[in-house]
């Protein structure tokens, strides 16, 4: 059951694949943030989440639930789903076609399995998290809740409103983390907003805090697996995974250039030739 | 024509506030929320008899949202409690995003609507509230008018499966609809038959229009006067019975011009059966400081306005 090192290297080498070719497939959409947070998802998906697609429902009744609070993040997110069951991998082929399931960003209005909540407006996906965690604590349940925000996204207040919520009610089920390339659309973080320091700023909002290289798999099985056995002491955490946007192709590796962009045919070509082909196939 | 009695002036908010209650004793997955606002929404009663079912999140409305879809997600009934403008302008991108196209069975209660608020000004007084509501794919929008049908509408609000937006106010007003009444949701009433015009009323002007009709009738003018209190979806059947038999309509909402019940009513009427019509509405102005019952006044959002717009309707026929 278990993925090991090697097998996680192939899956997320996959993924990526998955991520080039339904970008330059669509012609559009969200590379950047794909390629740096398919590690993380990957480990998340493959051995850490307690979830089942063949029981799947909405409410995430007996399961782990996951939140893409980041909804540009959708190529990555729809590779894994499909990669772990959630529907047919050829369906990949659909990103942001019309009348597709696999909208731009991610929809509940077409019944997409492991879909549990519309995103995309940035900064709300921390809050639902805390919402559905609260809810399972209510309910005395045993699963735990999963958030993924961009560092570019806790620019938005409603994440530090969301972070007060979360302290507040001591939601020691809910696992945020965050993708921390350093990168946005129009720029670095730091020559944007000037974030900061957000591991300070985690720990002044009294989180349980944990930074991790989001690019090793040890470090983000044991990132999580922290987190899991911070269960109990009645706060929230947060692990701030450190990342490279565009990572594994390296024309697209540390740039903001590759946020929201569709490489051409000929750019596709090198990426994939760049991560190499996988025994799982393409879609 | 019927005549109702005024049982004595209650808040429509404490209507709510009794209607949470008792969805609470009916339902376990009914839970209240409220962003510093729980002795304004009245959720007092509820909060102290299901303590757990009740969340203080703060002066922080965006999360307030965000989190009761969450819980609604999850499989719970939240009622999330502010004031009109705090929870829709405020946070109109969370309320689309999160529970409209979100599909989450939130519940709305927004109270301190339209300009009866009163001394607080025109801050906190939003006219564009039922306008940004209607706007959304899904959203049912209920505008009560009494305390009692407010009751009422909260408990059908927490059966209905899907978002809903419970607009209701502060002052006191006129209780004169019938204690535990149904409410159905998408169903005007009746209030008085009449054949000259018709007065489509919702919220605090359904009174209003109940005296403008008897004024009318000591002038030899019958108003049928219904009740709107679901703008969304709208009792078209019934609006369009009721002007079809009298030919002209007088539609009265303490809301500005744009988007509210006059514009969705005209709509209606252009595509289907056009009619002279006057508009009762705060118009294209915010409002200001000062009694509900002066701004009400000064808005044209009383009585006298809404008889002197059916006589004007009557005489474009």
């Amino acid at each position: 059951m278990t993925k090991n090192k090697e097998q996680l290297r192939e899956i997320s080498t996959q993924v990526r694949r998955d991520i080039v070719r339904m970008v330059s497939l669509a012609g559009c959409g969200h590379p950047g943030g794909s390629m740096s947070s398919a590690g993380i998802l990957t480990e998340l998906y493959f051995n850490q989440m307690k979830h089942d697609p063949a029981t799947w429902t909405r409410d995430g009744k007996g399961q782990d639930v996951f939140i893409l609070s980041a909804g540009h993040l959708t190529p990555v997110y729809y590779s894994i789903l499909a990669r772990t069951g959630y529907f047919p991998v050829s369906e990949l082929a659909t990103f942001r076609r019309f009348g597709a399931r696999l909208q731009g960003h991610p929809s509940v209005q077409k019944g997409l399995p492991g879909v549990y909540q519309a995103s995309g407006s940035l900064g709300q996906g921390l809050s639902v998290a805390a919402g559905l965690a609260l809810a399972k604590k209510m309910d005395g349940a045993e699963e735990r809740v999963y958030v993924l925000c961009g560092d570019g996204e806790s620019e938005e207040g409603q994440i530090w409103e969301a972070g007060m919520f979360a302290v507040h009610y001591g939601l020691d089920n809910l696992i945020a983390m965050t993708d921390w390339n350093g990168q946005q659309i129009d720029g670095t973080v730091a020559s944007v907003a000037g974030e900061g320091d957000l591991k300070a700023k985690w720990e002044a909002w009294d989180w349980n805090v944990i930074v991790a290289d989001g690019h090793d798999f040890d470090a983000i099985a044991g990132a999580i697996a922290a987190a899991k056995a911070n269960r109990g002491s009645g706060k929230p955490t947060m692990i701030l995974f450190k990342t490279v946007m565009g990572y594994g192709v390296d024309f697209m590796a540390g740039t903001c250039k590759w946020h929201g962009k569709a490489p051409n045919a000929e750019q596709c070509a090198e990426a994939l030739s760049q991560l190499g082909e996988t025994p799982l196939g393409d879609f | 024509m019927k005549k109702y009695t005024d049982t004595g002036k209650k808040d429509t908010r404490s209507g709510f506030g009794a209607g949470l209650l008792e969805a609470g004793r009916k339902d376990p997955r009914v839970l209240a929320l409220t962003a510093d606002l729980k002795g304004s929404l009245k959720m007092d009663a509820f909060a102290a008899e299901f303590p757990d079912r009740f969340i203080q999140c703060g002066i922080a409305e965006a999360n307030m949202v965000g989190a009761a879809a969450g819980l609604a997600i999850s499989g719970k009934i939240p009622f999330i409690g502010s004031f009109a403008e705090f929870v829709t302008g405020r946070v109109y991108d969370q309320v689309r995003q999160a529970v409209a196209y979100g599909k989450a069975n939130v519940k709305i209660a927004s109270s301190h609507a339209g300009i009866t608020l009163g001394e607080d000004g025109a801050t906190h007084q939003t006219m564009e509230d039922i306008a940004l509501m209607r706007a959304l794919p899904g959203m049912v929008v209920i505008n009560p008018c009494d305390f009692n049908q407010t009751k009422a509408a909260t408990l059908a609000a927490a059966a209905w499966d899907g978002p809903v937006y419970l607009r209701f106010g502060r002052p006191g007003v006129p209780n004169f609809t019938p204690e535990d009444q149904e409410f159905i949701i998408g169903k005007a009433l009746v209030m008085n038959e009449g054949a000259d015009v018709t007065i489509l009323a919702t919220g605090h002007l359904v009174w209003e229009s109940l005296l403008a009709a008897e004024q009318l009738e000591a002038e030899g003018i019958s108003a049928e006067v219904l009740d709107i209190a679901t703008i969304k979806p709208l009792d078209e059947q019934a609006i369009l019975a009721s002007v079809g038999k009298t030919g002209a309509v007088v539609i009265a909402e303490e809301h500005n011009s744009a988007g509210g019940l006059g514009e969705a009513v005209a709509g209606l009427l252009v595509r289907e059966a056009p009619a002279p019509a006057e508009f009762i509405n705060g118009g294209d102005r915010f409002g200001q400081t000062g009694t509900p019952s002066a701004l009400m006044k000064a808005y044209g959002l009383d009585a006298e306005h809404i008889a002197e717009a059916a006589r004007k309707a009557v005489g474009r026929k």
